[in-house]
């Protein structure tokens, strides 16, 4: 959609690795990471900031990717769903969503899988109302949220045993 | 998108300059209203200006006389990194209505501000805590209070080149508290059928002294309620003071009807709204003062 006329160089870290990418002004980071980066797992549902599936961490802030000029992540730390894993172990809201069968499509979940980290970073002890309230901007079609709630919180039951330890 | 510039000032100068040089150009805050806007069609500025990188505009701080909420900063930052739930505990309810936890990540009270929606949740609960605009522009500084800064859906006071820099709230004493109720058909994610913003202040006897009621979604912009509030002062809060100001506030309550409710019904419930709102600040009152 953007004719590459004034392409802007921006330098950002990307799932810790410090990258340099260039971008049209008024190109969102969505794209960007997808077209440019090849970082695919972050997907554009909506485009317009209700759907969730974009969820990125920027400096450790949730937010939408789709809603994001690719140009204001210059010299900030991005995250997206492919630095969740560590050196191929799975997050355990990763696993916890494939043990209680908390996706179906899978559309959403690498937004959800993003929310709920940053969920637990936040608030490590959370209840359920509160993992729903923070989760009510991931849309899922598929589970109707339940096992997906269920993942969660026994994700963070288990990273705070874990951190007990 | 129209876009073609992007720019990160870092000062209020810069900012300025690139805003009256001529160019059609946008300020950029969360940008949940704008690049909406911008992908939808019905904004196509040709500069954005990121206002993120000017610490006037980012700063929330607190001395013993204000609080002041950099325009630009984030809903999450006033809700989770500053004392303003503390001293307005009213104001974060309504910032934390405000869409996702990924909206609240980059929204500004400010932004809300100047969309100027009839239903944003913000701006009753700033006119009822008394909140001024401060806005920097080719003209220099001036103030304005939020109940007038707002002049139709999706109008605001701004001039030509004029930017809006800050909020400033009165700093509350124990003994004033505010509250923010709104009703919407889901629990999130959803917009105002009708909001209220009130603010109380009582005495040691428990009369209130002071009361600022505001209501939004029921008019073409939210709306002090003068009348509301006279007729809370001076009494204790019961139940015929309550009722004149309810009845107050379905007077001053001009609604549209629409898919979320009819006109009828937005006037019905913005008098309840007003009824809980107000016990839910005299109960803060008495809850701090005790």
């Amino acid at each position: 959609m953007n004719k590459p006329l004034n392409k802007m160089a921006v330098q950002a870290t990307i799932n810790g690795e410090p990258t340099a990418f260039l971008c049209s002004p008024g190109q969102v980071l969505a794209e960007v990471l997808r077209d440019e980066m090849e970082l695919i797992g972050t997907k554009i549902g909506c485009n317009t900031g209700d759907c969730g599936a974009c969820s990125v961490l920027v400096n450790d802030r949730l937010v939408c990717a789709c809603l994001v000029l690719a140009a204001e992540v210059e010299g900030q730390a991005v995250q997206t769903i492919e630095g969740i894993a560590e050196g191929g172990v799975l997050h355990p809201v990763q696993q916890k969503l494939l043990e209680h069968a908390g996706l179906q499509c899978g559309i959403c979940t690498p937004g959800v899988v993003v929310a709920a980290k940053a969920l637990i970073e936040h608030n490590p002890n959370p209840t359920e109302e509160q993992a729903r309230y923070w989760l009510a901007g991931n849309l899922c079609r598929c589970t109707g949220y339940d096992k997906i709630i269920r993942a969660v919180l026994d994700a963070a039951q288990q990273m705070r045993e874990e951190a007990a330890v | 998108m129209s876009i073609q510039e992007f720019v990160a000032p870092h000062s209020l100068s810069e900012a300025k300059g690139l805003l009256s040089d001529g160019a059609m150009a946008s300020v950029l805050a969360g940008g949940t209203d704008l690049l909406v806007g911008v992908r939808l069609g019905t904004r196509s500025p040709e500069r954005v200006v990121d206002l993120k990188h000017i610490p006037e505009l980012t700063a929330i701080h607190v001395d013993a006389e204000s609080v002041r909420i950099g325009a630009a900063a984030s809903a999450f930052s006033i809700l989770h990194d500053s004392d303003v739930p503390s001293c307005f505990p009213g104001l974060a309810e309504a910032l934390d209505l405000i869409g996702s936890t990924q909206i609240q990540g980059r929204c500004s009270a400010g932004g809300n501000l100047c969309n100027a929606s009839p239903a944003a949740d913000s701006i009753p609960a700033l006119i009822a805590n008394d909140a001024q605009c401060l806005i920097t522009g080719p003209a220099g500084d001036h103030q304005m209070r939020v109940e007038d800064f707002v002049l139709g859906p999706g109008k605001n006071a701004l001039k030509e080149g004029e930017l809006l820099v800050a909020l400033i709230l009165p700093r509350p004493s124990s003994q004033t508290a505010d509250a923010y109720l709104r009703l919407t058909p889901r629990t999130e994610m959803d917009i105002a059928v009708a909001g209220v913003g009130v603010s109380l202040t009582l005495d040691g006897e428990g009369t209130c002294t002071a009361a600022r009621v505001s209501i939004g979604a029921v008019a073409p912009t939210a709306l002090l309620v003068e009348a509301a509030g006279a007729a809370l002062v001076g009494t204790q809060l019961d139940a015929t003071a309550i009722e004149a100001a309810v009845a107050a506030t379905r007077e001053a309550a001009c609604p549209i009807s629409d898919k979320r409710g009819t006109a009828e019904y937005r006037t019905h419930v913005v008098g309840v709204l007003v009824a809980r709102a107000v016990a839910q600040a005299q109960a803060r009152i008495v809850e701090t003062s005790s």
